[in-house]
């Protein structure tokens, strides 16, 4: 396991929307160039958790740390320069439809890192390089594939040099056959030591790449550990029974 | 009489082509600030609703439901000969312009708006999660999304505001149908509204057909 400094840290992290609680005391610790892997049965909140992470949620109490800083002190107003920091991936890719991809990849560069356009534009077809698409820099969203629109979207993301990653259900809306190139990227981002947070059900991915899996349900983080532990020997009944049932019904290959 | 001594009168249409000629200036004229002035008031004051400050936005609802639900033509009489009792004199082209501008606000605030509240909160995320401000989200992301969506309905909106300018005749502004209805009146012949009909059309019809253009250009599947 990496012995890296602390990168991201989550420290008694409450989130209520209005009585209903739904994450509950969550602490978690990712180190810098560590892939922590998070599942949990749909509703546990691990959405929640990583919308915290960058305050597109605002916790209810508890303390978030990302890269030495305590972004849950942040007044409202200084938010987005922190959010330049942290890469956030959603499960719906959500590229601009009416930009091409390179616009898609440089808006933010130029918007809100206030960097040159002509610096930003090189950032942005080295990024799309890196995920493989830098033929694709001219073409509009809607002409690429689900796999392709996650990857610019990921291009986007990193274009802005980000301390952490966030990734929720990054391939949970592909075809079966473009998950893969979507992992691939992941993988090789991990390669280059970036610190990642990733929800995902791809568990064939979290044995290979993983240094941490984490399990949560009911706003709880339940047991984590490495991959090996937690898939191999899980403790819990809660543990057993979600991976029973991931594993049952149609095999969930990556 | 014939048909077209009735409508195509060469005497009368010699006579009044002149006057009818100045009469297109004043209407185009008056239609394009119109427009001008109504879809930007409409989009600005749309943007403004973002902001989601509760007074605000109360006087936007009343100001775009009021203007929809007057006449044009009792607003265009109220101020034409209301306002003179307060000591403001307006032209009959300012009543005109500034009546049609603020239907055209009102109506183009509501479709943007529309617009507005069709961008999905996934591209409203995107964005905020780049560290782009509210504002920035909104000008580079929402917006241009919005106002393609909303060009048909836009469009047509647009062109029936504009072809509102024809009440100009009920306060004497010089436009295509005040000057053909007075040149009918005095000729005794229809010819000058058969001119009028025909002027609205070389108007409107290059108006309609870069409209489809717009649309055509702007479609895009999401
Ligand atoms: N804006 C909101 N308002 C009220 N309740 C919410 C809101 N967002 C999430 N919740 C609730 O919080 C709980 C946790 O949601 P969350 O999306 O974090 O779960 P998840 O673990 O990501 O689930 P899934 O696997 O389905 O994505 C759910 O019960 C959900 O209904
Ligand atoms: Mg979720």
């Amino acid at each position: 396991m990496t012995q890296g400094r602390t990168m991201l840290e989550i420290t008694a992290l409450e989130k209520r929307f209005d009585q209903t609680a739904v994450l509950r005391a969550i602490d978690l610790k990712v180190r810098e160039a560590e892939l922590v892997f998070v599942i949990g049965p749909s509703g546990s909140g691990k959405s929640t958790m990583l919308r915290c992470c960058n305050r597109l949620e605002e916790p209810t109490s508890g303390a978030i740390m990302i890269d030495g800083q305590r972004i849950t002190d942040i007044p409202r107003r200084d938010l987005d320069r922190m959010r330049l920091k942290v890469g956030m991936v959603f499960q719906g890719f959500h590229l601009y439809p009416h930009m091409s991809v390179l616009k898609n990849v440089v808006l933010a560069q130029t918007k809100a890192l206030k960097r040159p356009k002509a610096e930003a534009e090189a950032r942005a077809l080295e990024m799309l390089d890196q995920v493989g698409l830098k033929h694709k820099a001219e073409a509009m969203p809607n002409e690429l594939s689900g796999g392709q629109q996650q990857r610019v979207a990921i291009a986007r993301a990193l274009a802005l040099d980000p301390k952490v990653m966030l990734f929720d259900e990054p391939t949970s809306a592909l075809d079966p056959e473009l998950v893969g190139s979507v992992l691939k990227v992941m993988k090789d981002l991990r390669a280059k030591g970036m610190t990642m947070l990733v929800v995902s059900h791809e568990m064939a991915f979290a044995r290979e790449a993983a240094d941490r899996v984490v399990f949560m349900d009911g706003g709880y983080i339940v047991e984590q550990g490495t991959p090996e532990e937690v898939f191999g020997n899980p403790k819990s009944d809660r543990l057993k029974s979600f991976l029973a049932r991931v594993s049952n019904p149609n095999e969930d290959a990556a | 009489m014939g048909f077209l001594d009735t409508f195509f009168n060469m005497q009368v249409i010699a006579n009044y082509l002149p006057d009818l000629i100045d009469a297109v200036w004043v209407t185009l004229g008056l239609a394009v600030a119109t427009i001008i002035s109504g879809v930007l008031g409409g989009a600005l004051m749309s943007c403004l609703r973002v902001a989601g400050v509760r007074w605000v936005n109360f006087f936007i609802i009343v100001f775009a439901d009021v203007m929809r639900a007057l006449p044009p033509l009792v607003l265009i009489l109220i101020l034409f000969f209301g306002m003179p009792s307060l000591g403001i004199n307006l032209s009959g082209w300012m009543v005109i312009y500034i009546v049609l501008t603020a239907v055209l606000i009102a109506f183009s605030e509501e479709v943007f708006w529309g617009g507005l509240t069709a961008v999905t909160a996934g591209q409203w995320e995107a964005g905020r999660a780049t560290g782009l401000s509210k504002a920035q989200t909104l000008f580079y992301i929402a917006f241009p999304q919005a106002a393609r969506m909303v060009i048909p309905p836009l469009i047509n909106r647009v062109l029936a505001t504009t072809k509102l300018t024809a009440l100009g005749s009920v306060i004497g502004v010089k436009e295509i149908l005040s000057v053909s209805s007075s040149a009918q009146s005095f000729s005794g012949s229809a010819t000058p509204l058969t001119m009028a009909a025909i002027a609205y059309l070389v108007i409107f019809i290059p108006a309609v057909i870069v409209s489809h253009r717009i649309e055509r250009h702007y479609h895009y599947a999401t």
